[in-house]
């Protein structure tokens, strides 16, 4: 925190760093959907299909009968003024659309977040602290595995395990259907308790049971791995050695002084999840039809609905740039080592 | 993101042999790494002579056989050990012959995306000023989507293909070998003997991949293992989500999401692909561990 | 063994409460409505969330047939000329009252009038009401051509005036894209300038209206009070969006729901098994085909064509492809539909002889083309995996099959091209029960580079369908077109694989509920027993 300056230039660099990302990511989502073959009206028209003069009026009814540059330059001022165009399946604005998933997707994404970290964490430190056992073996073998696994496949086993077979938790879906309030946040378990229904509370945790755990899988093993690779170094330094050397409890030296700087790095590692969060929900949600954006996107794009699928890129690669901005602030500003 | 910086510069002076010999001496130490070694170098021997071992060839029909049990359970045929598919194709067959498909996907992608990587990445570190903000700017506009999401996006452009899928994948991979490379780069160009190199006459390209290149090899050694492992889980998910490989193809991914309606009456054809998946991928990654640990004691990143 | 979930127990505890007297319906529906007017869509799945539940129609389809009988109009006449159709409407029929609306009169011909015009009328103010809305199934029916006027002769009659005689009219008007709007809830509308909301807080005069939708998980309906046919049996009605059908079947089991569609084939056995399921099923009304390019060398030759159809193995198809969920083909209409000409004989499988055929044609070492499509459609739940068995089944007749395949809008494009090269997988889904929908649209002269996959331009076949669709006696279409079909499979344009069996499991509490032949599902007239 040596100069507030510094910091403010810092900040100020980033974000100026992140314009031309930012216009290079319109490019992108704009030009993604430009190329693919086929297009939506061939699709929106089936086997019944559509003859070349409506198929003309419908191209130009959409706009895409005019230049490029002319469409590119509308879907600037579109992003200006918060209008990302309409879906062309729905009809509606893609930028409500966006907003009225999004929250299934952070919700999934935050739960998976703390359940890596609940179980990651400790079972990193465990590791460390008892370095080269069986236990830390297992873990670490555990980690590994973890980090290994194709999660789609491992959602399938679990809802034929724990929903199929022992009829633990639901199978799909957010809450169950006896449950009906007005969505207010949009995050199921907020809304479920503000509705004041009994029972739906647990029953929007069991539903989000199996989706956290597959979705977790992944950020859990990379936690687990770098909170005990971050301990292991922290541990060998001269000043635990010292506490340690002092006599003070394991647990203390452990707790107070270890872990609080093994942290840093393992902050940074989730932060940097962000953007594998949003790439496991499109599975996640695929095979638990969540009603998120990961599901929404795939969706859009098998259907060629290119506002829907140019909007919900550009969306999802501000969410990723502004989470990686806040990250790298973030660890400015604990680790007072950087230097700007 | 600075510690790749200080790499152990193996001294080049050493005979190889020798680097070789120290090398496995750190890599063995590491019990994981050398079971997943053995473990690959068995995966490996199944694709190279899968056309031998196989019982059966991966495309064939057997139309009297149609989703037959493993051979442990009742019902089924002795012809066929890990039972048949939904048209009567061997389990263990497609298993075998789709080794070798998830291995082509990982070197390609491995190479594909090291080779391009690389030279991005050295002349964005060797060039530095516009050339440098401009490369760097475009992979943060690669890493600004979330890789599966942005291979999805490509694929849908490119078609359904087990070859763009390839491509898809080495194209979201690129920026890290980009960034690791450029990191290398400017870590070393103000080294003494690089310096000197310079001071000698060297020209910027033998510069560049003669004296900094092999100095920057370890942590792209190690990133290298580790892609070779998400271009295998990458393309295994593209399949499933139907834009990888195509049918009939055996494919891992592809193999899983067409066996995804027999979940409920046939765990064999669901189970057999997703575990070959995992036992590759977990032998690569142990192996990757092992790589890192021998290669660059210091480098302890997950 | 069964352990009692903490779900289930929740679920159970929340039944004795105080939900208890309201009957609800779960359908675990196989995707998202595309919106609520279902005018502008085409996908079964929009409509059975819009069309059935919420809205009425002038004539509609009896429950479980194809059969046309009255629903917001009480009876109708045709002029002799075929060319009005004249509707009595129902008096004393009610606009669903929600949240959202509360009509102040009863249904008249103003908002038939309203319903026909938005998508006739190129200036009307709803012709366009949000952006990008297009009234495509209104267009696919070529009504557009057809409808000279629609005329209000009364408060209570209204007349369409046609510009050629056209004898599906009637049952046209039972389908989807003629569900009847309330022009007094567009007025009011228009005036909020909420236009957009018709498309998302529908009102209509069906047996159930609107409650609620979240985005792609769950639609609430509850029964209609005032609805002209009478209250529905249950009260609420639910639509839990559950897009992938192994976790349809998972849910079904569980008991999440009572109603669950598209079953995989590969899950029937289990789901009959099931002691708390039933499982229903019916032909569906589709065929699912390939077609050969009869412009182009050798397959202009009937004889070659008929040879491939005996090499193809359609047996071995149904059981890997349709899993049993599906019966072999002969005619180009299925049999669920009325003129389905039994009498005509399938071509034989026999690959010795299809041999022999090719060899007499003069046809050695033929190499081809075979059109897989991306998609699963009803009629063909895997066209990969049947072109593969097709390929096998050519090569033991000495020919070569390469498979390809195209996105899915491109195929459908490309397939059209007279001058395509190779035989195409595809199929049709009937819209509204009337053998002309098949015959004419796939097989006329009219629709070679479009329809007409098989570019197949036969005078003597193309001038019976011509003939049957312009006379109204169903007798005598009826001989037209079973000749008609006889003169099919002796050309053989195509090769008739199967017609899908549609599945239909739901919970044994279910009673009343009868399959749609046009593959839709309803739920008025279902009832759910304690």
């Amino acid at each position: 925190m040596q100069s507030l300056r510094e910091m403010l230039r810092f900040l100020l660099y980033r974000i100026g760093l992140l314009v031309p990302t930012f216009i290079g990511v319109t490019i992108a989502a704009f030009g993604f959907i430009r190329i693919l073959p086929g297009d939506p009206v061939l699709l929106m028209a089936g086997e019944r299909g559509v003859s070349p003069e409506r198929y003309d009026e419908l191209m130009r009814q959409f706009g895409y009968d005019r230049p490029l540059w002319e469409q590119y330059f509308d879907f600037l001022g579109g992003i200006a003024t918060g209008d990302l165009g309409n879906s062309l399946v729905t009809k509606k604005p893609v930028f409500d659309e966006f907003f009225t998933l999004f929250p299934a997707t952070l919700e999934l994404s935050i739960c998976a977040i703390i359940f890596a970290m609940l179980l990651g964490i400790p079972a990193g430190v465990l590791a460390a602290t008892r370095r080269g056992s069986w236990l830390d073996q297992t873990v670490m073998g555990t980690a590994l595995v973890g980090y290994s696994m194709p999660i789609f496949w491992w959602g399938l086993l679990l809802i034929i395990l724990f929903s199929g077979i022992l009829q633990w938790t639901p199978v799909s879906g957010r809450v169950s259907l006896l449950y009906f309030f007005p969505p207010v946040t949009g995050f199921m378990l907020i809304d479920s308790l503000l509705s004041g229904q009994k029972g739906a509370f647990t029953s929007a945790v069991s539903h989000l049971i199996l989706p956290t755990i597959v979705l977790g899988t992944i950020p859990l093993a990379v936690i687990a791995r770098q909170t005990r690779s971050a301990m292991l170094e922290v541990l060998g330094e001269d000043y635990v050695r010292t506490a340690r050397a002092k006599g003070l409890a394991p647990v203390r030296v452990i707790g107070l002084h270890a872990l609080r700087n093994a942290l840093i790095p393992v902050i940074t590692t989730i932060g940097l999840q962000v953007g594998v969060l949003l790439g496991g929900a499109i599975l996640t949600e695929t095979i638990f039809s969540w009603p998120g954006i990961g599901k929404w996107m795939v969706d859009s794009i098998f259907r060629r609905d290119y506002p829907a699928v140019q909007g919900g890129l550009l969306m999802i690669a501000v969410v990723v740039m502004l989470v990686n901005l806040i990250v790298d602030l973030l660890y400015g500003l604990i680790n007072p080592k950087i230097r700007y | 993101m600075a510690d790749t910086s200080t790499t152990a510069a193996a001294k080049p002076i050493d005979p190889r042999l020798a680097v070789l010999r120290e090398f496995w001496f750190y890599f063995s130490e590491n019990r994981g790494a050398v079971i997943g070694m053995w473990v690959f170098l068995f995966v490996v021997a199944i694709a190279v002579f899968a056309d031998v071992i196989a019982p059966h060839g991966a495309i064939d029909q057997y139309r009297d056989a149609l989703l037959k049990p493993p051979f442990w359970q009742e019902g089924a045929d002795p012809r066929f050990l890990l039972g048949t598919d939904a048209v009567g194709r061997d389990m263990l067959s497609r298993l075998i012959y789709g080794s070798r498909f998830s291995l082509f996907v990982g070197c390609i992608v491995v190479s594909g995306a090291l080779v391009v990587g690389v030279i991005v990445g050295l002349v964005a570190g060797y060039a530095g000023g516009r050339v440098d903000a401009l490369i760097m700017r475009v992979m943060d506009i690669i890493l600004a989507f979330p890789s599966l999401l942005l291979a999805l996006a490509l694929v849908a452009v490119l078609g359904p293909s087990l070859i763009n899928a390839m491509i898809a994948i080495a194209i979201v991979q690129q920026p890290h070998y980009v960034r690791l490379t450029r990191a290398a780069v400017l870590s070393e160009k103000t080294k003494d003997y690089v310096v000197a190199a310079r001071v000698a006459g060297a020209r910027p390209l033998r510069l560049m991949f003669v004296t900094i290149l092999p100095n920057c090899l370890s942590p792209l050694i190690v990133q290298a293992a580790l892609s070779f492992s998400t271009a295998i889980l990458d393309a295994a998910a593209l399949g499933f989500l139907g834009m990888g490989a195509q049918p009939p193809t055996p494919e891992w991914g592809t193999m899983l999401a067409e066996a995804r309606e027999f979940i409920l009456r046939a765990w064999w054809v669901v189970t057999f692909p997703g575990v070959a998946i995992l036992v590759t991928v977990l032998a690569i990654n142990l192996m990757g561990d092992g790589l890192r640990d021998a290669l660059d004691p210091k480098l302890k990143r997950s | 063994m069964k352990r009692y979930s903490f779900a289930a127990a929740l679920l159970a505890a929340t039944m004795l409460g105080g939900v208890a007297n309201a009957k609800t319906l779960v359908y675990c529906s196989e995707g998202s409505p595309e919106g609520f007017d279902p005018a502008p869509y085409t996908s079964g799945t929009t409509f059975d969330a819009s069309a059935k539940p919420i809205y009425s129609q002038l004539v509609e389809f009896e429950r479980g047939t194809t059969n046309v009988i009255p629903g917001l109009a009480e009876s109708w006449d045709v002029s002799d000329d075929g060319l009005e159709y004249t509707f009595k409407l129902r008096p004393g029929v009610k606009f669903h009252t929600t949240d959202f609306f509360t009509p102040t009169r009863d249904f008249n011909a103003d908002d038939v009038l309203f319903t026909f015009e938005r998508q006739l009328k190129k200036d009307h103010p709803w012709n366009e009401y949000t952006a990008g809305i297009s009234w495509e199934y209104f267009n696919a029916m070529s009504m557009p051509d057809l409808i000279k006027e629609i005329v209000k002769v009364d408060d209570m009659t209204v007349k369409f005036v046609l510009t050629r005689p056209e004898a599906p009219m009637v049952a046209n008007l039972a389908m989807d894209f003629a569900s009847v709007m309330s022009k007094e809830y567009a007025d009011k509308l228009e005036a909020d300038g909420k236009m957009d909301m018709l498309n998302q807080q529908p009102v209509g005069t069906g047996p159930f209206q609107f409650v609620a939708y979240q985005k792609d998980a769950v639609i609430r309906y509850k029964a209609n009070p005032d609805y002209w046919d009478g209250k529905q049996p249950i009260d609420d009605l639910v639509f839990a969006i559950t897009t992938d059908a192994s976790v349809r079947q998972q849910k079904l089991m569980a008991g999440e729901c009572h109603v669950a569609p598209y079953p995989n084939p590969a899950d029937l056995e289990a789901l009959k098994a099931a002691s708390n399921l039933q499982v229903m099923e019916q032909e569906g009304l589709n065929v699912g085909y390939l077609a050969y390019n009869t412009q182009m060398a050798p397959f202009d030759n009937p004889k070659v064509r008929k040879a491939l159809n005996m090499a193809i193995n359609k047996q071995a198809i149904l059981d890997a492809v349709f899993q049993g969920a599906g019966q072999a083909a002969k005619n180009p209409i299925p049999p669920t539909m009325w003129s389905y000409n039994n009498a005509v004989e399938d071509d034989p499988y026999d690959p010795e002889a299809a041999k022999k055929m090719l060899e007499e044609a003069g046809v050695a070492d033929l190499s081809m083309k075979v059109w897989a499509m991306p998609v699963q459609r009803p009629y063909n739940p895997n066209a990969r995996r049947m072109a593969e068995l097709i390929q096998e089944d050519f090569s033991k007749v000495g020919v070569t099959v390469e498979i390809v395949s195209y996105e899915w809008g491109e195929y459908l494009e490309r397939s059209k091209a007279t001058d395509r090269d190779g035989a195409v997988l595809l199929g049709w889904t009937g819209d509204n029960g009337d053998p002309d929908n098949f015959l004419a649209v796939l097989l006329g002269c009219d629709g070679v580079g479009g329809a007409n996959r098989a570019q197949w331009c036969h005078k003597p076949f193309d001038d019976m369908i011509q003939k049957a669709k312009v006379i109204s006696d169903q007798a005598e279409r009826t001989k037209l077109y079973e000749e008609a079909q006889m003169v099919f499979k002796e050309q053989a344009p195509w090769a008739t694989i199967a017609h899908s069996v549609v599945f239909m499991p739901m919970s044994t509490k279910v009673t009343g509920y009868k399959m749609d032949p046009l593959g839709s599902h309803r739920f008025d007239g279902v009832d759910l027993a304690e």
